[in-house]
């Protein structure tokens, strides 16, 4: 099976703090991690191709230093990696993502004759939107499964896997090639090996740029963007309210009263 | 089209470095510098700077201006399960009417089922003008690919001005498939909807970095403006069983709703009744829980409330709870009236999951516990006190 996954990096949230004189984003000394939904995905490529033998490929779009990130999917089990990144790429939003990852993964297939199976996170933890999945699947014309949380079997040329629903799940068969996107109840990412991240510090990045994938810089970042963020404002800051003390008769008294119009309202 | 600083007005106060997501600003020399390498354009540093020195050139003056006077109409993906409407679309029909009302257009509503027909007047009573309804056996169960196409070509076909959806995991599936290939952009999750007065275009808004930002974005040169809405963030409106409108039944061939994914089986699992995005009261457990037998004082609490039953990460890590009940980063969001969080100590990951709940009390045996500082009734005291307590006063006042 060969296998692509697209990963994100992304600043680590613990570091996210408000300042609450300013009420702005305190970024110091902050971090950048592999987005935690793109953990699972590795890690199921990973399994798979442990499963089934074949190779999976890791890419991201973004700034040279998203190379660490690759590596780190490397250190997990990736074969192979590709930095996509362009100063072009710049301020994308989820359609011009989605079009230069898909422009990346026709090249990948030409160049590894075909794949059969695309995962993603299912979203970015620093945007949230669960839409360059989908998106990539839309520009490739693949099926897609979103927000997988098992895959049960593959056979046949056809995966058979769990999709998460607000009141529990669907069980789903699609032909491969195809694109899934995952939840964190598939697995639980390994600690990479000592000889993964040997292999990591030494292993070749490929890195394409907006030429080598063929796409014009018109259909890419900022300028390819379907959208465009008119403004950005901090939210009003939540402060700690009302501390209720007594004894439990008291409180649950006190906190009963407080409720009473939200619950029944 | 690019960032830069204007040296003349950088006073080096550093509060664009606060404002940075990327950490790409730094002050040398008593002026701000953008790593251009790490920038990604967001924008967040040129409202932060007190003195208008970053300057930001957006391409929307170089993008031709396209004319869009036959796109026509506020349309809202009338999302249905089992041959019901979701709440979250008829609370999308409310705003779709205040929209509508501001552009001088029309309420549509996109029903996609089988056997969904009877659900047309509903939604009707509840504001849209015109409902298009597509039925087929094919339909009654959410697939990507068919309901893809309805809407698709739906869309094609009408030439709707707005589409909206709820963020559901369907919604958020199908739209950005369907954004994709109507080439019109599309916004997540989005918390706020208008319409500027001026321009008449959508005004979206959404949080980002969980919660921490707010951004307004726009899509002025693509039609369609798609955006897909957070449940329980419109309110539902009142039914008007007098108010009259158009069902168009459109016909699809079999080859259109063809799919190449099948759906096998549908398994409904959650121990709850109540859904957790759909909820207007939570009542959440964490670790001070202590053990797993312990969440029946989460669920009895929860059931007199007729509250949805929510966890922290640690609870469903240790195997407690199933993933369905996670709130915080790699689980749900949720905005609820009422979130009532019981041991949990409110790591970040944690809060921005649940930040934008209305009212939100913690209870918590720990004083320093960072909850505290987002909670709107915070009490310190043992949960294996308070929570009965809670349970049975409530069991009281309520059934009055």
């Amino acid at each position: 099976m060969n296998i692509i996954v697209c990963i994100k990096q992304v600043p680590e949230t613990t570091e996210v703090r408000i300042n609450p004189e300013t009420n702005t984003l305190i970024r110091d000394g902050v971090k950048s991690i592999i987005n935690p939904f793109d953990m699972y995905a590795i890690e199921e490529a990973v399994r798979l191709k442990e499963r089934f033998t074949g190779k999976v490929m890791v890419i991201t779009m973004g700034p040279p230093q998203a190379e660490a990130a690759l590596r780190e999917a490397i250190s997990m089990g990736c074969d192979e990696a590709v930095l996509i990144s362009d100063r072009a790429f710049a301020g994308g939003d989820t359609w011009a993502t989605a079009n230069t990852l898909s422009h990346a993964i026709k090249k990948i297939a030409k160049e590894m004759g075909g794949f059969d199976l695309i995962v993603c996170g299912k979203q970015a933890s620093d945007g949230d939107t669960a839409q360059v999945g989908p998106g990539i699947s839309s520009f490739l014309g693949l099926p897609q499964v979103t927000y997988v949380k098992k895959i049960e079997e593959i056979k046949d040329n056809k995966a058979r896997v769990e999709r998460m629903t607000e009141e529990g799940f669907d069980v789903l068969e699609t032909p491969l090639p195809a694109l899934i996107t995952v939840v964190k109840e598939i697995n639980e990412p390994r600690i990479p090996s000592l000889k993964g991240m040997m292999r990591a510090k030494s292993a070749k990045i490929t890195a394409w740029t907006a030429k080598d994938i063929g796409v014009e810089a018109k259909d890419v970042g900022l300028s390819g963007s379907r959208t465009t963020v008119v403004n950005i404002f901090t939210p009003p800051h939540r402060t700690g309210g009302q501390k209720l003390i007594g004894d439990t008769a008291e409180i649950v008294e006190k906190l009963v009263g407080l409720l009473k119009a939200d619950i029944t309202g | 089209m690019g960032i830069q600083v204007i040296n003349e007005k950088c006073t080096g106060c550093t509060l664009c470095v606060k404002s940075c997501p990327f950490g790409a600003i730094t002050v040398v020399n008593k002026k701000a510098v953008i790593d251009l390498h790490k920038c990604n354009l967001c924008g967040a540093c040129v409202p932060a700077c007190k003195c208008k020195a970053v300057f930001l050139e957006k391409p929307e003056a170089a993008a031709q201006k396209k004319d869009f006077k036959d796109h026509k109409g506020v349309w809202v993906f009338a999302e249905q399960k089992k041959g019901k409407v979701q709440s979250v679309a008829y609370e999308l029909i409310g705003k779709a009417q205040e929209l509508a009302g501001k552009l001088d257009t029309y309420v549509g509503a996109v029903l996609i089922g089988n056997d969904v027909d009877r659900e047309a007047q509903s939604l009707i009573c509840s504001g849209a003008d015109t409902v298009y309804v597509v039925e087929s056996p094919q339909l009654a169960n959410f697939l990507d690919e068919p309901y893809a196409n309805v809407l698709i070509k739906l869309i094609k076909k009408y030439k709707p001005e707005v589409v909206i959806a709820g963020a559901t995991f369907m919604g958020r599936s199908l739209v950005s498939r369907v954004a994709v290939n109507v080439d019109c952009g599309l916004t997540a999750d989005c918390t706020g909807l208008d319409i500027d007065p001026e321009k008449k275009i959508l005004l979206q808004t959404r949080p980002a970095f969980g919660g921490n930002i707010m951004a307004t974005i726009i899509s002025p040169n693509y039609r369609p403006q798609m955006a897909t809405v957070r449940h329980k963030v419109f309110v539902q409106p009142e039914l008007d069983k007098k108010r009259k409108g158009k069902v168009i039944k459109e016909v699809f061939s079999l080859e259109e709703l063809g799919s190449r994914t099948t759906l096998l089986d549908v398994v409904e699992e959650v121990e709850n009744l109540v859904n957790l995005a759909e909820a207007d009261i939570i009542v959440s457990g964490g670790r001070g829980l202590q053990a797993p037998e312990n969440f029946k004082l989460i669920r009895e609490l929860a059931e007199v409330l007729g509250a949805a039953v929510g966890s922290s990460r640690a609870c469903v890590d240790a195997g407690w709870i199933p993933y369905s009940h996670q709130v915080g980063q790699t689980g749900r969001t949720v905005a609820p009236k009422v979130y009532i969080a019981c041991g949990i100590s409110g790591q970040i990951q944690h809060l921005v999951g649940m930040q934008s709940s209305k009212v939100i009390v913690a209870i918590n045996k720990d004083p320093d516990a960072p909850i505290f500082k987002v909670a709107t009734y915070g009490i310190v005291g043992d949960l294996f006190e308070i929570v009965p307590a809670l349970t049975k006063k409530f069991k009281q006042v309520l059934r009055k």
